[in-house]
């Protein structure tokens, strides 16, 4: 995959890059809506399909900004309007408790937004993609894989530190006996 | 052709087409590069562009891949899904295949028709190729559940629209529950005397259908009745219906009205419904003399054997205070019971048709049209009403003050392409101002002036008909009315004038008149809202139902085998609500022929690493996971999960798994994306 992940493009400038996961029902169609109706909007969401809101794992939100999202978009049904019941309260709890998760992180709130999107609103939708990239072009770059790097190039060389201190120090911890292994970066 | 199953360490073998979609997508999205960069992607054994890969070369150049390049993914990037994944789904099959080893690739209406930038768009669809091609590794084959279906239908308002549906079904043999609110059938159509173009008798051609509702053995028909709940899906419906009390039984009363002529009140003192107040009936009443059920009915909030005043359930209580000469002149047949109460009837049904109508716009949100002020302004129903032979005055079209008006004023667009009430065009209004028109100086030869903004006459036979009655002789001025006020020079008569800028001479006319009509528009009912979410429908912003695609499924709603007619889903005349109901019943009968529903396969199961938590077992709406107390695990009812996903996402120990929407093919798209690049 290494030469795919290559640009096939040149001259790419910073952008911000958001994903969005929307409901089948609701959130996906007005997309769908947005399009029939010629409504122009920016291009950097990249829509992902899900049934229903309530699909949305929060392990999905955090994928997504680690593998270099600079924000999440959930859009599902208005409340008693979900094409399954309650899939959307369930998605709302759990958007509640990853933005209190991300601001924990450090990751800035505006990073990740839910909104309820009918079938028949595609200029809401449009609406809302525009204000998205606008807010996020203004926020800057996530970039969590460049951070993550960072990350793992300080522990080593921490690591690396430690081992030439004990190393100096002749005889070793003496917990750990003379072998002391390099600590394991956190993103191998 | 052979299925074709790849073997388990078979490599996989992705084809990927691009569409061009005539221009459609190719004149903003460099489908060539993309198809080039789909080529260097992992797993692409085929990357082609095909001017129209929905058509039958598009569709064969996938089966032939298949056969020759021993193909066992496809990936097609085109529309929308919910518009050709079926499509490509049945030629990835045909091509020997499973049919959910294919994805697509919405670069269409996400894409090339809302982006103009070439190099942004052509790098989105990558990106989403990407997205789908890394995906399609992860598919399983699956199989289409198929399940029975119901054959007996509901259908909701018994309108034109519903009267039309109902009889082509029941004809076909198929057992049909209609439900209508007010207490007959024939929704506003009944109220007209002629109708536009034809200028034919609305009744000659409604009574004999209502009528055959009536009295048709398949149909069982609930009026004075609201739907209070549907549960369940396509196929298999249960659905809730209350029965409001009428305070007649049904089956005993033989429409003889011989308990209307024996009330105690000797004359009809209480505003009529019916004739939307233009004329009295009596406590006891048939709603119209061609109603149907031919029932009467008794008004608790007047009739003399109630108490006043509604308890806080809405009954009403019995105060047994009157004579009851009713009951008296109603004799043996026994028909009339003051003790009734609501009935609750639950019914399964297959298929659904909801055909709830309009209801018109209330013409004193435009204060400046004075109308509910004064007297001499009405709205385009009551004069139906007026002009109709069994309306309240008989056909005779004359003003609450008895006079015949010599001058009449119709205004178009009341309430329609209007910024600040309603801006669609209500589609009608043109034409049976029109009719009104004529009719109206038919009974009255009045001078009727018809101000109108643009004259819109589409349809077959429309355009003809407006020239018919333009050469009858009527004014024709072209300009909104600015205000109807009471003419200065006139005495008690309550004579008008009304105001306008004649748009064509550009004068400001003030014309007197002695009868203002206002052509209001059409409008979705308040109750739609509570209606949309009881049959899990969607709205147009402005409130009507809305169909799942406007040229290609106009009757189908995104909720599988419900079904929309007449104007509940947009305003339109007799003629486009009959087809309509014509091909919702079709659709529904399609539906029920077929014997079963197939259903998505994307049901969720759970693996044996469930640790036994529990967590997922509340979550579920339709109550499919259980907990097996031998195994300590949950498990799901594959029949009854619809496949939202939502156990999915809550599961601690990663345990449950979604068909087509594994996690680990969302990682991959999550990925695909991403892709490094493409932004
Ligand atoms: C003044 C006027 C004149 C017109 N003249 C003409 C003409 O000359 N020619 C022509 O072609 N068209 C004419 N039209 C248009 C015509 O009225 C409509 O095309 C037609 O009535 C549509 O039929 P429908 O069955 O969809 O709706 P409706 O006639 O509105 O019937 C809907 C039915 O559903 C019932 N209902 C509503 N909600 C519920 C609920 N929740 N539960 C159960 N039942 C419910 C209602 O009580 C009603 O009986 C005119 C319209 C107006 C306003
Ligand atoms: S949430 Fe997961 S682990 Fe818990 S019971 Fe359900 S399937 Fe089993
Ligand atoms: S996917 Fe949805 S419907 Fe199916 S079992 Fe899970 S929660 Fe229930
Ligand atoms: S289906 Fe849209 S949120 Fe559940």
């Amino acid at each position: 995959m290494a030469n795919a992940t290559q640009s096939p493009l040149p001259n790419s400038t910073w952008k911000p890059r958001i994903v969005a996961f929307f409901c089948n029902w609701c959130t996906y169609t007005a997309a769908d809506l947005a399009g029939v109706s010629r409504m122009k909007h920016f291009s950097n969401v990249r829509i992902i399909r899900l049934m229903c809101s309530g699909r949305v794992d929060p392990q999905f939100v955090l994928e997504a900004l680690a593998k270099g999202a600079d924000a999440v978009l959930i859009g599902g049904c208005h409340p008693n309007d979900c094409h399954y019941v309650e899939g959307n309260y369930k998605c709302l709890r759990r958007y509640q408790m990853l933005k209190r998760m991300i601001a924990d992180m450090g990751i800035e709130p505006e990073r990740l937004r839910l909104e309820w999107i009918s079938a028949a609103e595609g200029e809401k939708l449009k609406r809302v993609v525009n204000e998205m990239v606008e807010t996020i072009t203004k926020l800057g770059p996530l970039g969590l894989p460049q951070k993550f790097e960072q990350w793992d190039r300080e522990m080593e060389e921490f690591a690396n530190h430690v081992a030439a201190r004990d190393a100096a120090a002749g005889g070793g911890c003496a917990e750990h006996g003379t072998n002391t292994q390099p600590l394991e970066t956190a993103h191998a | 052709m052979k299925p074709i199953v790849p073997k388990k360490n078979e490599p996989v073998r992705i084809g990927f087409y691009i569409c061009h979609c005539g221009t459609n997508i190719a004149s903003v999205v460099d489908v060539e590069a993309v198809a080039k960069y789909a080529a260097t992607l992992p797993n692409v054994a085929v990357s082609r562009t095909y001017k129209y890969m929905c058509s039958d070369p598009g569709q064969e150049l996938i089966q032939q891949d298949i056969q020759e390049s021993r193909l066992n993914r496809i990936v097609v990037a085109a529309c929308s899904p919910l518009l050709h994944e079926h499509t490509f789904r049945k030629a990835t099959e045909a091509g020997g295949l499973n049919p959910f080893y294919f994805q697509m690739v919405n670069i269409r209406e996400h894409d090339s028709w809302v982006h103009t930038d070439r190099t942004e768009a052509t790098r989105k669809a990558m990106a989403l190729a990407r997205a789908a091609i890394q995906r399609v590794p992860h598919h399983k084959p699956l199989e289409v559940k198929k399940v029975g279906i119901n054959p007996n239908v509901l259908i909701v308002g018994g309108g034109i629209g519903g009267i039309h549906a109902a009889l082509t079904l029941a004809n076909a043999g198929k057992m049909v529950y209609l439900v209508e609110k007010e207490a007959t059938i024939g929704g506003h159509m009944a109220k007209f005397d002629k109708t536009f173009p034809t200028l034919d008798c609305a009744m000659c051609v409604l009574s004999p259908k209502m009528a055959a509702i009536g009295s048709h053995p398949n149909i069982h028909l609930w009026t004075y009745s609201e739907v209070a709940k549907v549960d369940g899906y396509v196929g298999n419906f249960k659905v809730t219906v209350r029965r409001k009390p009428r305070y007649i039984l049904e089956d005993l009363c033989t429409g003889c009205q011989e308990c209307v002529n024996a009330c105690v009140y000797k004359d009809a003192k209480f505003a009529d419904e019916f004739n939307l107040g233009l004329g009295k009936r009596k406590p006891i009443f048939l709603p119209f003399p061609q109603a149907i059920p031919p029932v009467t009915m008794i008004d608790p909030e007047v009739c003399l054997n109630f108490k006043r005043g509604k308890n806080p359930d809405g009954s009403h209580t019995v105060s047994d205070k009157c004579k009851k000469t009713c009951v008296e002149a109603c004799g043996d047949r026994k028909a009339i019971d003051f003790k009734q109460t609501q009935e609750i009837k639950e019914i399964t049904v297959g298929t659904i048709i909801v055909a709830t109508g309009f209801q018109i716009f209330d013409a004193r949100r435009i204060p400046y049209y004075g109308y509910g002020v004064y007297p001499n302004v009405y709205n385009a129903l009551e004069v139906e009403r007026l002009i109709n032979a069994s309306g309240p005055t008989e056909g005779e079209v004359i003003l609450r003050n008895g006079q015949v008006p010599k001058k009449v004023a119709i205004v178009h667009c009341v309430g329609s392409r209007d910024e600040n009430t309603n801006r669609w065009c209500s589609r009608v209004c043109c034409l049976y101002s029109l009719k009104l028109a004529h009719l109206i100086k038919e009974h009255t030869h009045a001078e009727v002036y018809n101000f109108y903004i643009d004259m819109r006459t589409p349809g077959k036979g429309m355009e003809e008909f407006y020239n018919r009655i333009a050469e009858e002789g009527m004014h024709l001025i072209r300009g909104r009315v600015a205000d109807v006020y009471p003419d200065p020079n006139d005495g008690a008569t309550g004579r008008l004038v009304v105001q306008a800028e004649d748009t064509l001479t550009n004068k400001i006319l003030k014309i007197p008149v002695d009868m203002v009509v206002l052509a209001t528009g059409l409008e979705p009912h308040p109750e739609a809202e509570s209606l949309r979410r009881m049959f899990n429908l969607s709205c147009s912003s402005e409130g009507w139902f809305l169909e799942r695609h406007p040229k290609l499924a106009p009757v189908n709603t995104f909720t599988d085998g419900i079904f929309l007619a007449g104007c509940c889903q947009g305003p339109k005349d007799i003629p486009d609500t009959v087809a309509q109901a014509g091909a919702a019943a079709a659709e529904a009968f399609a539906l029920i022929d077929k014997g079963h529903v197939e259903q998505e396969p994307n049901t969720a199961y759970i693996l044996d690493d469930c640790c036994g938590c529990k967590s997922c077992i509340p979550l579920c709406p339709y109550t499919a996971i259980s907990f097996a107390e031998d195994t300590k695990k949950a498990i799901i009812n594959e029949t009854l999960c619809k496949g939202c996903g939502t156990c999915v996402a809550s599961c601690p120990s990663g345990s449950i798994v979604q068909n087509l929407f594994e996690d680990v093919e969302i990682y991959s798209e999550i990925d695909g994306v991403l892709a490094e690049g493409l932004f």
